[in-house]
């Protein structure tokens, strides 16, 4: 059986011979069908142009037209060691693209470069970019020798530019290879006419790179790509980047914090219980709880954890005629999450012949960029170096696919760059001042279980007593603060977010916070909670699904019935009921005021007059 | 020994889940020839045995006897959700296309109507790029033009997996997921999964298909394959083209070129 195939991109300037390269490839190694150089042949003599071996390659009626290649195409054959897919990426700067394209999938390249010519703009261009795409591997073919009598003088001279290049992006060929591709020379069989020459023939050297690999070794990353519910099972589908996971792990998912144990992993049509799977392999696994997971979340070891990032900066390289501005606002992809960042700052626009590298404002097309990205929800990734396939994405504009991204550095959202100010009034003299302590209430509960009512009540009932007091309530932030947000699974997780954020500063202005927020996934509260830290108070404002639809103080039940409003809490979207909060009222057993007295003596217990005398004792974590 | 085959298989699934989960209306062309029935079980792989959208056949009612009960008997047994569609006469199709280049463009018609009756936003297609050399140039998400139109000179970019999902109003994609496989692989997989296979791929009296189209535009080549060990055996020391049956292939220069341009498979 065959090995494992070898991915091949073959670069360089326009003319230079890549297309030449290949056709002689296919042929040298028997590996084009019965019939095909006769109707090369044929179709040569039709147009009246002489036979080249390209014309094997370009399928297209343009391409054979104009004798260029247009769009990158792959192709097989196989050498007596191994099969291969050759990848045809073309030269004009116009398709760029397309070389873009064909290289990011290659295990190795051959860069090809004209012996007379020597490696121009676009064989650096293209050099730089195999680099960036992650292309390590690198032979350079010094084609057409037979154009200047196979000098080895002329030989080394153009090798030596090209090592030069490529020593200074870390580069180090594997070979330079001197060879004539329309006559054959050093392509399948040694030529005599470079006596001089001791290294490997191109077939030589495909046959010594290796294919990529990718180790099991590397911290696990399991980007979520779906979650199906083919029956009762729940699968959260993807494929593992890096690492591996085993049925048993306790898997972490980041951004949300979430976790859960692997109860299984999911194959169909495999006889045995699969328990362990790899980087490279698409899976799916099923968790031992409900946690809110979705595309994008990426599942992690808590050991190894993926940094979150609200600014990063990328190595960037742009591939449309719209340049890239400092600030304007585009969707980076990162695996499979999508997050919409903006252009803060343009550090370096790298001119690729000579490396040097200039600030500026915009990037444009084809040009290669350092650029500094600000997300407004945070954003699980690597650098690039550490773990490239969640270290590097693409940015997409409108529908386009506009650009593609390493991540080079990262401020990690946790140790920003923020200097805390330390105030000068401390929170004991705003205790002491107000007469009670700041903190979060934070009722949870379904609609029309009675939240914003006893809200509302307590928010007057604190007031009344003089004390600091306000109500932060779910609909009312949605018009202000939070109107940029929608109700996609994000846009709500950030809209708990914020809220938390706000009721913290509320609490550390000396305030007694009411937030009233349906809040229904455990995952978000317990963000709220690290925001909160001890100054949160979880309070499940408790009453039946029935009692509440009844009740419809908004009528919303009867429109998410009606299917109305699609992902209703308690309808058509889960509510995930508190299992330690800090107090449950039961608004279906107590009248109002009941509620009202139970709520308040709670609050009055925890941050009234009697807690503050044992307050030179506590220690505030700020 | 067969690393090679779980990498494309592991691609082909996370190509497939892309799919799914991106574009919102999703069909999948089933010829019911080796590769679309490789890309079946994929599916049943990638969703764990149930295929989450339907499954187009479009039919020319040219096909061989033995594809139409391969067909019934495979959509009874794996519950697949079957749309046949029938494709419109030759007489009206472009009369300036070679004639038997003419009669491959019905199902190119077909599937016009088919988009456009179910406003489909995705299909999925069984297609290689060592089929044919206009396929080699493929993307695995192809946008298409309401009217089918391929612009081969301005294909999205596609690298590092990150594939084109976004698209305007009345344009459609062709999702690829076979496109890295070739049709040794193809056989090798078969064999390996236990796919379910036409007879008509297996040698009888000295001839098999080894691309099966429509009666009066595909014949049989010569081989005495008669097993898919024999068939891999075969394919491995062949020289002559996989579509040398496809007699619209070797019409003229450029007929294959001219027939995907305006939407074919």
């Amino acid at each position: 059986m065959p090995h494992s195939q070898l991915r091949i991109v073959i670069v360089g300037h326009v003319d230079h011979g890549k297309s030449t390269l290949i056709g002689r490839l296919l042929n040298d190694t028997g590996s084009l069908p019965d019939g095909k150089v006769e109707q090369v042949r044929e179709m040569s003599r039709k147009r009246g142009m002489p036979f080249e071996w390209a014309f094997v390659m370009d399928a297209l009626q343009a391409e054979r037209d104009q004798g260029i290649t247009i769009d990158t195409t792959q192709i097989h054959f196989k050498t007596k060691q191994r099969p291969y897919v050759i990848i045809d990426a073309p030269g004009h700067t116009e398709f760029l693209k397309n070389m873009v394209t064909g290289a990011s999938q290659a295990d190795a390249a051959l860069l090809v470069i004209d012996a007379d010519e020597g490696a121009l703009e676009q064989s650096r261009r293209h050099a730089f970019l195999l680099h960036l795409l992650g292309v390590r591997q690198v032979a350079v073919v010094v084609n057409k020798m037979d154009k200047v009598e196979f000098s080895s003088r002329r030989y080394e001279a153009v090798a030596q530019e090209i090592k030069d290049y490529l020593a200074e992006l870390g580069l180090q060929p594997k070979a330079v290879i001197p060879v004539s591709a329309r006559n054959g020379d050093n392509i399948v069989s040694r030529s005599e006419q470079s006596d001089w020459y001791l290294g490997p023939t191109v077939i030589e050297q495909l046959d010594a790179f290796r294919p990529q690999q990718t180790s099991p070794d590397q911290p696990l990353r399991f980007p979520l790509q779906d979650v199906y519910k083919p029956d009762d099972r729940r699968i959260l589908a993807g494929r593992i980047e890096s690492g591996r996971l085993r049925v048993g792990d306790t898997l972490h998912f980041s951004p949300t914090g979430a976790s859960a144990k692997v109860v299984s992993i999911e194959a169909w049509n495999h006889p045995e219980t699969v328990l362990s799977a790899q980087a490279g392999q698409s899976i799916g696994i099923t968790l031992d709880k409900r946690i809110f997971a979705e595309r994008g979340h990426i599942a992690h070891h808590q050991a190894d954890a993926p940094t979150l990032a609200h600014r990063l900066s990328v190595r960037l390289f742009w591939l449309v005629s719209d340049p890239l501005v400092v600030g304007k606002t585009y969707t980076l992809k990162i695996a499979t999450g999508e997050h919409r960042v903006t252009v803060e700052q343009v550090t370096a626009v790298i001119d690729v012949e000579d490396l040097s590298s200039t600030p500026g404002k915009a990037v444009r097309r084809n040009e290669v960029a350092e650029v500094v990205l600000r997300s407004r929800s945070p954003i699980a990734l690597d650098l690039a170096s550490d773990l490239p396939r969640t270290g590097r994405g693409a940015l997409i504009d409108g529908n386009d696919v506009v650009g593609g991204c390493l991540v080079v550095e990262i401020e990690d959202a946790a140790a920003a760059n923020i200097t805390e100010v330390s105030h000068t009034v401390s929170l004991e003299e705003r205790a002491q001042a107000n007469g009670h302590k700041g903190g979060i209430v934070w009722l949870t509960g379904l609609s029309g279980a009675g939240k914003s009512t006893l809200a509302m009540a307590l928010e007057r009932a604190l007031f009344d007593r003089g004390w600091q007091t306000f109500v932060l309530d779910g609909d009312n932030v949605r018009n202000g603060l939070n109107a940029g947000l929608g109700f996609s699974s994000d846009d709500r997780a950030e809209n708990i977010r914020r809220v938390a954020e706000t009721a913290k500063l509320f609490a550390d202005a000396g305030m007694v916070v009411i937030a009233s927020l349906i809040s229904p996934l455990k995952s978000d509260r317990a963000r709220a909670r690290v925001i909160g830290g001890e100054r949160f108070h979880e309070v499940h404002v408790a009453a039946d699904l029935a009692t509440c639809e009844e009740r419809d103080p908004k009528g919303l039940y009867k429109k998410a019935r009606a299917g109305e409003i699609a992902e209703f809490t308690g309808i058509s979207a889960p509510y995930e009921a508190p299992d330690q909060p800090e107090l449950v009222i039961d608004t279906d057993a107590l009248s109002r005021s009941e509620a009202l007295a139970q709520l308040l003596d709670y609050v009055d217990e925890t941050l009234g007059k009697n807690s503050l005398k044992s307050e030179k004792e506590l220690t505030y974590v700020i | 020994m067969s690393a090679d085959l779980d990498q494309l298989e592991n691609q082909s699934i996370y190509i497939l889940r892309e799919a799914y989960n991106r574009i919102d209306k999703l069909a999948m062309l089933w010829s019911i020839g080796k590769d679309s029935n490789a890309l079946l079980w994929l599916c049943r792989k990638a969703f764990f045995g149930r295929i989450p959208f339907p499954v187009v056949q479009l039919d020319t009612a040219m096909e061989l006897p033995e594809v139409y009960e391969f067909r019934d008997r495979i959509t009874k047994e794996w519950n697949l959700d079957l749309k046949v569609e029938q494709c419109p006469p030759e007489e009206e199709m472009d009369q300036t296309l070679p004639p038997l280049t003419r009669a491959a463009a019905r199902k190119t018609e077909g599937l016009k109507n088919l988009l456009r009756d179910h406003a489909y936003q995705g299909v999925m297609v069984g297609i290689r790029r060592d089929e044919q050399a206009t396929r080699a140039k493929e993307r695995v998400f192809s946008p298409r033009s309401l009217e089918g139109d391929w612009d081969v000179k301005d294909q999205p970019a596609e690298f590092w997996d990150h594939y084109k999902t976004r698209f305007p109003e009345g344009v459609h994609v062709r999702i690829h997921p076979l496109l890295a496989w070739t049709e040794l692989d193809i056989w090798r997989y078969s064999q390996r999964e236990g796919i379910p296979i036409v007879p008509l791929y297996f040698a009888r009296d000295g001839k098999r298909y080894r691309s099966l189209g429509e009666k009066n535009i595909t014949f049989p080549v010569d081989s005495n394959a008669s097993t898919i060990d024999e068939i891999i055996a075969e394919l491995q020391v062949t020289r002559i083209p996989e579509r040398a049956g496809r007699a619209m292939d070797n019409e003229s220069e450029d007929s294959f070129e001219r027939l995907r341009s305006v939407g074919y498979m």
